[in-house]
């Protein structure tokens, strides 16, 4: 039984299945995001699938500023993702709402309404720091 | 009695393993026929391994049901095929199999998984008659539905029944195209990241149950590269170029065409997919009376 949840264990960090979620973004960020899909970065390399399901996800990467509005998307999705899960906010606006953070509808980052494991900022950030922001929330996944 | 057991063991043990290994070098390939690198070849066993690892959630109990007999009745008919039984036994198990994958499609009130379930019943109304109608084509070339009579026919040294049963062959590629959701034919769920459906069928199972399915999957590989050998079975190259090369096609056509509609689908395996069979049914038969 040690043996098989060593192996998961192992496997776990080496098969994160994403789900993208655009929370009021530009689609800078989302560019970006897909941009990491392309032959050139290819993030498959790594087992990484862009999944468009919460239920079968395992990091959610949220770009964009959280409002009254889709807060209550963003924890749906949350809420539909079996744990261990891991959450990664991309862009400046997803880590603190950016140049809207002072708007009288926008709440700030995604921190605000659910767990965050890694923060990527940039304003896009490029493909290699998203890549990079996956794999260090991976490491939560080693700790489990 | 010792055959059987090693038939139980290999089809239980080196049957998913072999389904998951082939399920790792479609992806590969697939990645370098887009000119991407690709992930390893092992990745289908890193991800079946994290999915047993998620916490288990089910909609309902139907759900998680439907994912346990599909398994078995998937890993049954491979073990039935190791033990050289019966085709049609072999056929109706994979059906019940199929069956209760479309059950767990129906047993959620989610549109994209109810979607999903419809279009796989159409994909089993499509493939299902091509099937029955290469084991009919064996039974004429062979005198009998069991597979040790194809054994019994090749080690006689009679011809690969790829020679007699050609258009049976490209029939039964079709058919495994649908089988295995490959393009054009992913209709119902795809095993690409997004689908249209999100990912139709499969959308409402989660964790370990989408392990299962997976697993499940895997031992359909494996029964279908199994029936693609009996078509050259006097040789274990000519076993594997069958097997590889059918594989090969299905990949290649995974990647070079876009999804038909179902309508599309059931018109092509209809008419072109029936008539090949009847055609080599009617050459195999050679105006003899069927016995």
């Amino acid at each position: 039984m040690n043996l098989i949840r060593r192996f998961i264990n192992k496997s776990r960090p080496k098969s994160p299945w994403i789900v993208h979620f655009d929370c009021g973004s530009c689609n800078g960020c989302d560019i970006e995001v897909l941009a990491c899909l392309t032959p050139m970065y290819d993030v498959e390399r790594f087992g990484i699938v862009n999944v468009g399901n919460p239920k079968h996800a395992d990091v959610m990467l949220v770009t964009g500023t959280v409002n009254h509005r889709n807060k209550h998307v963003l924890e749906n999705l949350y809420a539909q993702m079996p744990e261990p899960k891991a959450v990664i906010a991309i862009g400046a606006c997803g880590l603190t709402g950016g140049v809207f953070r002072e708007c009288h509808n926008v709440l700030g980052g995604v921190d605000k309404v659910i767990p965050v494991s890694a923060y990527v900022p940039g304003c896009p950030p490029r493909p290699e720091a998203i890549i990079d922001g996956v794999v260090m929330a991976l490491k939560k996944f080693e700790e489990i | 009695m010792i055959q059987v057991l090693v038939a139980i063991l290999a089809g239980l043990l080196l049957a998913p393993l072999a389904g998951g290994l082939v399920t790792g070098i479609d992806r590969k390939l697939t990645a370098r026929l887009q000119s991407r690198f690709g992930p390893p070849i092992l990745q289908p066993f890193f991800d079946l391994l994290k999915l047993f690892g998620k916490k288990a959630r089910a909609v309902n109990a139907m759900q998680v049901f439907c994912a346990v007999v599909y398994v078995v009745a998937a890993a049954l008919s491979v073990v039935l095929f190791l033990m050289r039984s019966d085709l049609l036994i072999i056929f109706f198990v994979q059906a019940v199999g199929a069956v209760f994958v479309i059950l767990g499609g129906y047993a959620v009130a989610s549109p994209y998984a109810q979607v999903g379930a419809q279009r796989e019943m159409l994909q089993v109304l499509a493939y299902e008659p091509i099937l029955i109608l290469v084991f009919a084509g064996f039974y004429l070339v062979t005198g009998s539905f069991q597979i040790s009579a194809i054994d019994a026919y090749a080690a006689a040294g009679g011809k690969p029944l790829l020679v007699k049963m050609p258009l049976l062959f490209l029939a039964l590629g079709y058919g495994l195209a649908i089988k295995l959701r490959k393009s054009p034919f992913d209709l119902s769920t795809s095993h690409h990241g997004h689908q249209e459906l999100v990912k139709g069928l499969t959308t409402e199972f989660s964790g370990p149950y989408l392990g299962l399915l997976e697993l499940g999957h895997w031992f359909e590989v494996a029964l279908i590269l199994g029936l693609t050998t009996l078509f050259w079975s006097n040789s274990l190259l000519g076993m594997a170029v069958v097997a590889g090369g059918a594989y090969f096609l299905e990949i290649l056509t995974d990647n070079v065409t876009a999804r038909l509609t179902w309508r599309a689908m059931l018109g092509k395996i209809w008419v072109s997919g029936l008539v090949m069979c009847v055609l080599n049914l009617v050459w195999l038969a050679g105006g003899k009376a069927v016995p």
